[in-house]
C-alpha cells in the first residue's frame, strides 16, 4: 500500500516522454557542450591587438536631447578625438583652451606620480596595500573635470585622480593611505578608500559595484528637489556582472534621473578577461535594451573622455536623463600590490595596447599645438614628483600605520552610530581596562566588578 | 605523510573529490585559469579541464544561483566566494533558496552545494576583507556551517562537506592559510612544524558536526573555532592554566555533547570568537550552556569577541581578541 503511493508519479512520466520527442525532431544539431570562454592572451602567447577601427571624426555628435536609438553606433563604435598624429579632429573635439588642457595634463601627471610613489612605498613596507591606476588617468581626470562641485561623484578605487580633481589635497590623500592621525576616515579603511565630502565625493567601499545604483538614487534625490545637478558613478568591466549594475541601469531607465553610469573597461578584472565577463559585444550597448543612450569612448583619449562627459552632463541637466558610458582603457599594472599578473597574462601584453598612454597622447597633442614642450613636461614631472615626495614626508611626520601612530584605538567605537550607545560605551571601557597595565586594584574583570554585574 | 599548509590541504581536498566524483565542479571569481587569489584551486583547471573548474563573471549572487541550479540538476558544485565579506550579494540565494529548498519542496528537491569562502582578520584587510560572518548562516536553518582551524581538518571536513547532501558554508580562516596564528601579528610560524600539517594525499574524511578537543584540561573550558583556536591555545600555554580547549570545527549542526561534557567537568567556560559580540555564535553557546550545565557552573561564562563595530584597518590588533584578553577572561572565570 505504502509502496504503491510513493511510486505513483504520473507527471514524471509525461515530462520524460515529451523530452525524448523534442530531441528526435532537431534539425542539424550542433554539439552540445558547456561553453567556457577564455581570455584572448595568456602567458606564453604573443598578444596581438587590432588597432581601433574607429577614427576621430567617424561618429557624429548629436544634440544632447537626441533619442537614445540615434546613438546606436556610438554604443558599438568608439568616440575618439585624438588621432595617431596627436591632432584633434571631429565633432567631439571639446575645443578646450590650452590652459584647460595643461591643467588636465598636470592633474594626470600628478596622479601618475602619486601612483608610482605609493607603489614604491608599499614595496618598502611603509604602506599596507596599494592599487595602481597607471594608464587610466584620463578616465579619472577628464572624467571628473567637466562636473560641477554641486554634482555628486561615486568613483571606484581605480580613480584616485577624481579626488585630486575634486580638490582633495595630496597630503590628505596620503594621510588616509598610511592611516595616520590625520586620516579623515580614522584608520578604518584600507588605502585608496578615500572619502571627500568637501569635494562631494562619496566614500569608496570595497564591495564592487554597490555605488552604481546608489548614484541612481542620489540622482533621484536631485530630481525630487528639481535641482539640475548630476550624480555619476564608475565601476569596472568585471563589476558590470554584478546584480547592482542591472539594478542601476534598470532603475535609471524607469525613473530617468540625472545620472551618468560609467563602465571602465580596462580589459581585466584581476585575472579574468572582459571576454569572460560577458557574451555581449560592448558594455555601452547594454543601455539600448533599457532605452537609454550608451556611449563607448577611447578611455585614454583625454579630449574624447572630456567631450563625452560634457555631452552626458548636458543631457542630464537639460532633463534628458541618464547615460551609460563605457571607457575603453587598459590596466597597465597588477590588479593590486597583492597580485602578480604574469601568472595570468603575457608580461608584454600592454605594449601592444592600441590606446597608448593618456598622458603621452595629451602631451603630444599640446606640443603639436605649440602649447607645450618636452622640457616643460620634464620639469613639471620633476616638480610634481617633488611635491608628492614632500607630501609623503609631511604625511609620515604625522605617523603611519607602520609606525603605529594612528588614531587612538578608542576611536574605533566612534561613528558606528551617530551617538555612542551604552553597549559600545561599555565595550570601550572594557577595551581600555584590558589594554591598561595590570595594576593591583585595577579591576580587569569585566564581569567580576564590585557589584558582580557583567559589562558589555 | 606529506606536510601541507591549509591552502594545499584545501586544494588537495578539491582534487580528491574532482577525481572521485565526476559530478563535482569548482568555480568562482579567478578560480579557473589563475587558481584563485589565495591559490586554493591552482592547477585544478589544467588537470580537470575548463568544464569542471572555471572562472565565472564577478557576481556572487549569480555564482551561488547557478550552483543551486547545477545542484538541483545532478551536479555537486563547489563554488568559491573570494572573500566572505563578499558573500552578501548571494545572501538571498543562500538563505532563502539554498537553505530552504529541501524543506519547501517537502523533501523532493535539494542542492548539495559547498560554498568555500575565506574569512576572518589578521591580514590588514580592513572592513571588507576581514569579516567573520558565520552567525548569519548559523542563524539560517538548513545550512551546515563549517570552519576548520588546521590543514588536516580542512581537507577532511571539505571532503565531508562536498559529500554531504545538505548545503554547506565552508569558512576558511585566511590568516591560517600559510601558518597558525598565535596572536602575535609579526610572527608567522609555518604549518610544517605542526602535527596537524600531516595530511594524507588521498581520500579521507573528517565528520561534520563533531568538535575536537585540542587540549584536555580540568580547570576551565575554552570553546572557540577558526583562527582563535591558535590564539586561545597560545594564551592557555602562556597562562599555565589547565584549560580544556575545544575547537568546534562545525558550528551547525553543533556538537553540544562535547561542550557540555567538558563544562560539566570544569564548571567554568570562556567562549572566544572573532566576530562581533552581539548575536555572535558565542551567544548561542552561552545560552545552551546555561540551559544544560547550569548546576555545574561555578562562574559566569565569559565571552571574548570582536567588538560590536565594523572590523577596522588600523586598529586591527585592538579589535581582534588577543592572547591577553583571552587570558584575562580565563583568569576571571577561575577567580569567580
Ligand atoms: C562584491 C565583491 N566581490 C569581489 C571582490 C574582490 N575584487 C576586488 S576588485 C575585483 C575585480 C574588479 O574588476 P573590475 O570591475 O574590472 O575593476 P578593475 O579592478 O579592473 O578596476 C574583485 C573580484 C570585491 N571587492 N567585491
Ligand atoms: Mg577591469
Amino acid at each position: 500500500m505504502d509502496g504503491c503511493m510513493t511510486n505513483y508519479s504520473p507527471l514524471v512520466g509525461t515530462a520524460r516522454s515529451s523530452l525524448r520527442s523534442a530531441e528526435t525532431d532537431l534539425k542539424d544539431p550542433l554539439p552540445l557542450v558547456l561553453h567556457v570562454p577564455t581570455a584572448p592572451h595568456r602567458p606564453g602567447d604573443s598578444p596581438r591587438f587590432e588597432p581601433f577601427p574607429d577614427q576621430p571624426g567617424d561618429l557624429p555628435k548629436p544634440d544632447t536631447l537626441s533619442p537614445f536609438d540615434l546613438l546606436h553606433n556610438h554604443a558599438i563604435g568608439m568616440i575618439r578625438v585624438l588621432g595617431a598624429d596627436g591632432a584633434a579632429a571631429g565633432p567631439w573635439d571639446p575645443q578646450l583652451s590650452p590652459q584647460q588642457l595643461r591643467s588636465g595634463l598636470e592633474m594626470m601627471m600628478r596622479a601618475r606620480c602619486l601612483d608610482v610613489r605609493m607603489i614604491g612605498m608599499q614595496r618598502q613596507g611603509r604602506l599596507s596595500f596599494y592599487l595602481s591606476s597607471k594608464g587610466e588617468e584620463a578616465v579619472a581626470v577628464a572624467g571628473a573635470m567637466p562636473y560641477s562641485t554641486r554634482d555628486i561623484l561615486f568613483p571606484s578605487y581605480r580613480q584616485p585622480g577624481t579626488l585630486l580633481v575634486r580638490g582633495m589635497p595630496l597630503l590628505a590623500m596620503m594621510c588616509h593611505s598610511i592611516s595616520n592621525r590625520h586620516d579623515n576616515v580614522k584608520g578604518r579603511q584600507m588605502p585608496l578608500h578615500y572619502s571627500w565630502k568637501a569635494g562631494n565625493v562619496v566614500s569608496i567601499s570595497s564591495p564592487v559595484g554597490t555605488q552604481l545604483p546608489q548614484a541612481v538614487g542620489a540622482a533621484m534625490a536631485f530630481a525630487c528637489r528639481g535641482e539640475r545637478s548630476v550624480a555619476a558613478a564608475w565601476i569596472g568591466d568585471g563589476t558590470s556582472s554584478q546584480g547592482d549594475f542591472h539594478h542601476a541601469i534598470n532603475f535609471a531607465s524607469v525613473f530617468l534621473p540625472p545620472c551618468i553610469l560609467h563602465v571602465v573597461n580596462n580589459q581585466w578584472a584581476i585575472s579574468t578577461h572582459c571576454q569572460q565577463a560577458t557574451g555581449g559585444t560592448a558594455f555601452a550597448l547594454r543601455a539600448e535594451a533599457y532605452s537609454l543612450p550608451g556611449l563607448r569612448v577611447d578611455g585614454n583619449d583625454f579630449l574624447a573622455v572630456f567631450a563625452v562627459e560634457q555631452w552626458a552632463i548636458e543631457r542630464a541637466r537639460r532633463g534628458g536623463g541618464p547615460t551609460l558610458i563605457e571607457l575603453v582603457t587598459y590596466r597597465r599594472e597588477a590588479h593590486s600590490t597583492s597580485d602578480d599578473p604574469t601568472q595570468y597574462r603575457p608580461a608584454d601584453e600592454g605594449n601592444g595596447w592600441p590606446g597608448g598612454d593618456p598622458i603621452d597622447r595629451l602631451k603630444i597633442h599640446l606640443i603639436q599645438r605649440g602649447e607645450w614642450s618636452e622640457e616643460a613636461h620634464q620639469s613639471l614631472d620633476a616638480a610634481l614628483d617633488q611635491e608628492v615626495v614632500a607630501s609623503l614626508a609631511h604625511a609620515e611626520s604625522f605617523g603611519s600605520l607602520a609606525s603605529g601612530l594612528g588614531h587612538s584605538p578608542s576611536t574605533m567605537f566612534d561613528d558606528v552610530y551617530t551617538n555612542l550607545p551604552d553597549h559600545l560605551r561599555n565595550q570601550l571601557r572594557e577595551m581600555q581596562i584590558e589594554t591598561a597595565k595590570d595594576e593591583p586594584g585595577n579591576s580587569i574583570l569585566p564581569f567580576v566588578g564590585k557589584d558582580r554585574r557583567a559589562a558589555g | 605523510m606529506p606536510k601541507m599548509n591549509m591552502i594545499h590541504a584545501v586544494r588537495s581536498g578539491l582534487e580528491v573529490m574532482l577525481e572521485r566524483d565526476p559530478s563535482v565542479c569548482v568555480f568562482g571569481e579567478d578560480v579557473g585559469y589563475f587558481g584563485g587569489v589565495f591559490r586554493a584551486t591552482q592547477g585544478l583547471q589544467s588537470k580537470f579541464g575548463p568544464r569542471r573548474v572555471f572562472d565565472t563573471p564577478l557576481a556572487e549572487g549569480g555564482i551561488i544561483a547557478i550552483a543551486i541550479g547545477m545542484g538541483i540538476n545532478g551536479l555537486r558544485p563547489v563554488p568559491e566566494i573570494q572573500f566572505s565579506d563578499y558573500i552578501f550579494p548571494a545572501f538571498d540565494q543562500i538563505t532563502n533558496e539554498l537553505a530552504k529548498l529541501r524543506y519547501r519542496s517537502g523533501g523532493e528537491w535539494s542542492a548539495p552545494v559547498t560554498i568555500r569562502t575565506p574569512c576572518g582578520g589578521g591580514i590588514r584587510g580592513g572592513l571588507f576583507h576581514s569579516q567573520s560572518p558565520e552567525a548569519y548562516f548559523t542563524h539560517t536553518p538548513g545550512l551546515c556551517v563549517v570552519m576548520p582551524s588546521n590543514p588536516h581538518d580542512a581537507k577532511g571536513l571539505l571532503i565531508s562537506s562536498i559529500e554531504s547532501d545538505d548545503p554547506v558554508v565552508f569558512f576558511e580562516p585566511k590568516r591560517l592559510y600559510r601558518g597558525p596564528f598565535d596572536g602575535n601579528p609579526e610572527h608567522v610560524p609555518p604549518w610544517r612544524d605542526q602535527p596537524t600539517a600531516e595530511v594524507p594525499d588521498g581520500y579521507y574524511s573528517t565528520p561534520l558536526g563533531k568538535a575536537a578537543i585540542v587540549r584536555g584540561g580540568e580547570e576551565v573550558t575554552v570553546v572557540t573555532w577558526g583562527t582563535m583556536v591558535h590564539v586561545a591555545r597560545a594564551a592557555i600555554d602562556e597562562s599555565g592554566v589547565d584549560a580544556e580547549l575545544i575547537d568546534l570545527r562545525t558550528l551547525a549542526p553543533l556538537d553540544l555533547p562535547t561542550i557540555t561534557t567538558s563544562v560539566e567537568k570544569t564548571g567554568r567556560c570562556v567562549v572566544v570568537h572573532e566576530a562581533p559580540r552581539t548575536c555572535g555564535f558565542g551567544a548561542e553557546i552561552v545560552a545552551l550552556l546555561q540551559q544544560h550545565c547550569f548546576w555545574s557552573l561555578e562562574a559566569p561564562i565569559g565571552r571574548v569577541t570582536g567588538w560590536d563595530t565594523p572590523f577596522p584597518h588600523a586598529q586591527e590588533w585592538q579589535y581582534m581578541p588577543s592572547r591577553e584578553r583571552i587570558n584575562r577572561a580565563v583568569r576571571s572565570a577561575l577567580a569567580a
